[in-house]
């Protein structure tokens, strides 16, 4: 009991400390990989920190969603967080859930927060709910498909016994169904984080806003606890790919060195992660809106013949 | 041991229910009696039938009673089993909420709508599906089954005086009788077969039937069930007459009545019929995953608030049925312990489902009565009026959507993990298909999560956008502890799946021989567990109390923010635009636009806009907007089976002349043919 707290506490101060560094990290590298200076790493904690100092402006037409929904964002992000092996296999509530869980505990906060999009009465909220709901709910049977490859393959949905049977098998990413099964996470990844070619995070140009148009509303502390919750998302949907196919530095016992050497492995994981969606985002344009489907289409391909290939090898 | 209680409390709920429907129409003339009547007499027959249920679960082994009835084949008799006892707590839950809510809810009808008549009707059905899930012989079950889809039909044509309701209750009663065609040939074949009209009977048939005869049984039966579940595409009746029906009976019809397909399936499937075609239960599971995404898509293209729920029904069924099928189709593969796990899937589903659509539906009748309107472009900002009504639909929008740590996730889990456990037992390639239907299974979760955000938002959120919607109230105290009361429950089994699942154990064991609860609960009885293949685990109750524990150290954090830097009301910024009003709000429609557009093959949207301008077409007066999807299976498939059958009526005229000359030959004629060829012996 006192294990599974004090491995909890210390996952969350990882969860809530590296993912504004993640953020923070693409935000550097995408403006390096376009000749800009951009801002430094830090500046999703300094954006953090500085909305907490704000004074809070609710809409008079809001009701009690309006409020409640970055609270459950925050709440469902840092919850799933908690079930997904970070640094080492094991994760401290991978028993209380699995990876149907965290699917639908994300989708659980999505749902507050464009209940909370629609609450202001404003247009601009109605489009961005509409368009997050929808594009998330095109993307979510290729990401099952997807999950389902590798959970089928370690014979549970429970992100740690997945880890372990991973970490059994290091090279096991070579085989085909991996690489399809990585592929297809690695679209939907990309449309859940409402990056470039689907979303734009960057911008508040209203014909393209899906995610930024539904949070138009929140402003100080709400806002912080939204964006936090979104780059915590974006964290525990980057350390479900990168710990589920590539487990390399994840041990499944406790010293402090064996803890070192993950923290270290999963760093450089995530950072290699993140180059690869930094180059996607500056080598592509935005899609039309009509036109993500179709890729989210070769995401449920991709994940099927994943599914179809565990037969051949 | 508990044999005369069980007897005593489902002969006292039957007495309720009978009671309730006489003294109810003997009341007619006095409404405020008569209403009291009927929702007393409904609550104490639901109070009874769910206790006496509990005690028919606990007890495990089958209750019989028979009384001959003098007709041949015929014969009162009565099986309580565990099946039967789960279907009853199943219609004991909404029912006992139901009767609560209508003390208010047929207020509005005093003095205008005979009460008395309403009540007689309203006991009918409930009695008759009492009779439905415990009737042990044949005809009995079919006269049950079709007294409840008569008197469902008064119930459904119940504000006679509106044409469109008038058509839906028809078209009800057409399919209703198709099905109860279905089931008397079905029947008919097992009678003759066997030589008995018991169920008990037919069980030793198992062995007996050919195989053309187990097909033809097994198509007859789920063709017979599964236009009473609103199957697609069996289910163009159930969104037309589901919404027009007051709004306590669509909680009743989408709750419960259409779940009697359901229990017909399991029934006759897995207990009766002994055996079922190999093919069987990847026709069910093929069957489930259509429904379940079709319905969910058409739901999202609709603005009015109860046919929304309405397809939304389809969608369950459709997930039921995913279980229902995957059951099947492990006990043929001789998989008994997965298929029970299947069934466990399938009927907790059943049950969470009546408890959240009742709920739903009862909740769009408070806003039926506050505001007299079904179409949700003409609602929003009903939260501020209606506040309770609006936390109760939204527990069972959440719920409905599957999501965390709710019932409606939980079994809807339990079906994933079915599926998954599916691709590892079954061999062969089609084993991919399970997965496959989990990706279904996912998508229609998703898209049903899209819908209640649309249901939910539009219509309690937001401003105000006709007038039907600003100057309401909430809905009488009555129709909200009916509501809470089914919340409670949407609650209770969600963060309590792990206590609940026993139940199912008498279940499984009398259809399947296996016990699953203890398999499928770890974790010191906190964390629902896969049972035996694949290891994942869940616990709606931990999820629950972590996202209050997480949310706890946000609060506090906004709070500091809050205290030191201040918080007020403003005008919304919306980009800068000023002035926002009703007009400019986003409705359901322009929410659902993008789904639209990304299904149009499915829908075939056509949409018309004619503007009335004076000089420049930019700045038009007057602009009409008109959109509709094609209805496609009303319009490919029923219009021309409506067409043939007015051809061959029509020509059928000719030798109905009325000349009773031409009637007496008919007869003639008949009785010959039938002494030359019926009687053989």
């Amino acid at each position: 009991m006192t294990e599974v707290l004090i491995n909890s506490a210390l996952q969350l101060v990882l969860l809530l400390l590296v993912a504004p560094l993640l953020s923070g990290m693409i935000k550097a590298l995408k403006a390096r990989l376009q000749t800009r200076r951009g801002p430094g790493i830090l500046q999703s904690y300094r954006d953090i920190l500085k909305l907490l100092r704000k004074g809070m402006v609710i809409p008079e037409t809001a009701s009690w969603i309006f409020s409640a929904a970055p609270y459950m964002v925050f709440g469902t992000a840092t919850l799933v967080g908690l079930m997904i092996p970070m640094t080492t296999t094991h994760a401290p509530f991978s028993l209380f859930g699995g990876v149907l869980a965290v699917v639908y505990l994300l989708a659980l906060g999505r749902f507050f927060l464009a209940l909370g999009g629609l609450d202001t009465g404003s247009s601009f909220g109605g489009l961005g709910s509409s368009r997050e709901m929808t594009i998330s709910a095109i993307a979510e049977p290729a990401m099952m498909l997807a999950i389902f490859t590798v959970a089928l393959g370690a014979n549970s949905t429970n992100l740690s016994e997945m880890a372990k049977v991973a970490v059994g098998q290091s090279w096991r990413f070579l085989a085909p169904s991996q690489m399809l099964a990585f592929a297809a996470l690695f679209i939907v990844l990309i449309a859940e984080t409402g990056r470039i070619p689907v979303d734009n995070l960057a911008t508040h140009l209203e014909l393209t806003m899906i995610h930024e148009a539904m949070i138009l509303e929140y402003s100080g502390p709400y806002l912080a606890l939204i964006e936090w919750g979104a780059s915590i998302k974006q964290l525990v949907l980057m350390t479900l790919l990168v710990n589920t196919f590539f487990p390399f530095g994840l041990s499944s016992d406790w010293t402090l060195q064996t803890i070192g050497v993950g923290l270290a492995f999963y760093l450089v994981k995530l950072l290699v992660l993140a180059c690869m969606i930094v180059l996607v985002e500056t080598s592509n344009a935005k899609l039309r809106l009509f036109r993500v489907p179709e890729l989210l289409m070769v995401a449920f391909i991709l994940g099927a013949l994943a599914l179809i290939s565990t037969f051949l090898f | 041991m508990n044999m005369p209680a069980l007897s005593t409390g489902f002969a006292l709920s039957v007495a309720a229910y009978v009671a309730g429907a006489f003294a109810s129409l003997a009341c007619w003339r006095k409404p405020v009696l008569a209403r009291r009547i009927c929702c007393s007499a409904a609550l104490a027959g639901a109070g009874l039938g769910g206790l006496t249920s509990v005690l028919g679960i606990l007890r495990g082994t089958p209750v019989a009673w028979s009384v001959p009835s003098g007709v041949p084949l015929f014969a009162y008799s009565f099986s309580y089993d565990a099946l039967a006892g789960f279907f009853n707590l199943a219609l004991a839950i909404p029912v006992a909420a139901v009767s609560i809510y209508s003390f208010g809810y047929l207020k509005a009808f005093e003095g205008k709508r005979n009460i008395g008549l309403f009540g007689f009707l309203f006991h009918l059905v409930l009695l008759s599906l009492t009779i439905t899930f415990t009737a042990a012989n044949a005809f009995l079950f079919l006269i049950a089954w079709e007294v409840m889809a008569l008197a469902a039909y008064g119930l459904v044509t119940f504000y006679h005086e509106d044409r469109e309701t008038r058509r839906s209750g028809l078209l009800y009663v057409i399919m209703a009788h198709i099905d109860a065609g279905c089931l008397l040939l079905g029947f008919a074949l097992l009678i003759n077969a066997s030589g008995s009209a018991e169920f008990a009977s037919f069980r030793p048939l198992a062995a007996q039937l050919n195989s053309g005869q187990q097909t033809a049984a097994f198509i007859l039966f789920f063709l017979g069930f599964a236009i009473k579940a609103g199957v697609i595409p069996f289910h163009v009746w159930l969104p037309a007459a589901h919404p027009v029906a007051p709004s306590n009976v669509s909680a009743l019809l989408s709750g419960i009545v259409i779940k009697t397909g359901i229990y017909g399936m399991a029934r006759i499937f897995l207990d009766v019929l002994g055996g079922v075609p190999p093919w069987a239960g990847l026709l069910v599971l093929l069957v489930g995953v259509v429904s379940a995404v079709l319905g969910v898509l058409y739901a999202l293209m609709e603005h009015d608030l109860k046919r929304l729920l309405a397809y939304h029904s389809i969608e369950n069924i459709g997930i039921i049925l995913m279980g229902l099928g995957a059951a099947l189709i492990f006990r043929v593969a001789g998989h008994p312990m997965l298929a029970a796990v299947a069934l466990v899937a399938a009927m907790f589903h059943t049950l969470n489902h009546a408890i959240f659509k009742s709920l739903l539906f009862l909740g769009a009748g408070s806003v039926l009565h506050s505001t007299g309107t079904r179409n949700m472009e003409e609602m929003g900002g009903l939260i501020r009026p209606m506040p309770v009504t609006a936390f109760c639909f939204l527990i069972g929008a959440i719920a409905i959507s599957g999501l965390p740590p709710l019932n409606g996730f939980a079994s809807e889990w339990l079906t994933y993990q079915t599926l998954l456990a599916g691709f590892g037992a079954i061999s062969g390639l089609r084993r991919i298909l399970f997965p496959l239907a989990g990706s279904m299974l996912a998508l229609t979760g998703a898209l049903a999560a899209a819908c209640f955000v649309k249901a939910f938002g539009i219509t309690f959120l937001a401003l105000p956008r006709g007038a039907k919607s600003r100057n309401v109230h909430e809905a009488p105290r009555t129709m909200l502890i009916g509501m809470g009361w089914l919340t409670l429950s949407c609650a209770a089994l969600g963060l309590g799946a792990t206590w609940f699942l026993p139940v199912f154990d008498a279940m499984t064991e009398q259809l399947l021989g296996q016990r699953v609860a203890a398999n499928l609960v770890t974790g010191h009885g906190l964390v629902l567990s896969a049972g035996m293949r694949t290891s994942g685990t869940v616990s709606p109750l931990v999820i629950a109390v972590g996202l209050i524990v997480l949310m706890v150290p946000a609060a506090l954090l906004v709070a500091i923010g809050v205290k030191r830097f201040g918080r007020k009301r403003g005008p919304v910024w919306d980009c800068g635009l000023p002035g926002l009003s009703e007009e400019n709000e986003y409705t359901a429609t322009a929410f659902s636009k993008a789904l639209r557009m990304i299904f149009s093959v499915l829908y075939k949207p056509r949409r018309e806009i004619q503007a009335v301008f004076d000089v420049s077409p930019y700045f038009p007066k007057e602009i009409h907007f008109e959109s509709e999807i094609e209805p496609t299976f009303e319009k490919r498939l029923y219009a021309p089976l409506q067409e043939f059958i007015f051809r061959v009526s029509s020509r059928m005229r000719t030798i109905q002349a009325g000349s009773i000359h031409a009637y007496l030959a008919y007869i003639f004629v008949t009785l010959v043919l039938l002494l030359l060829f019926g009687v053989r012996k």
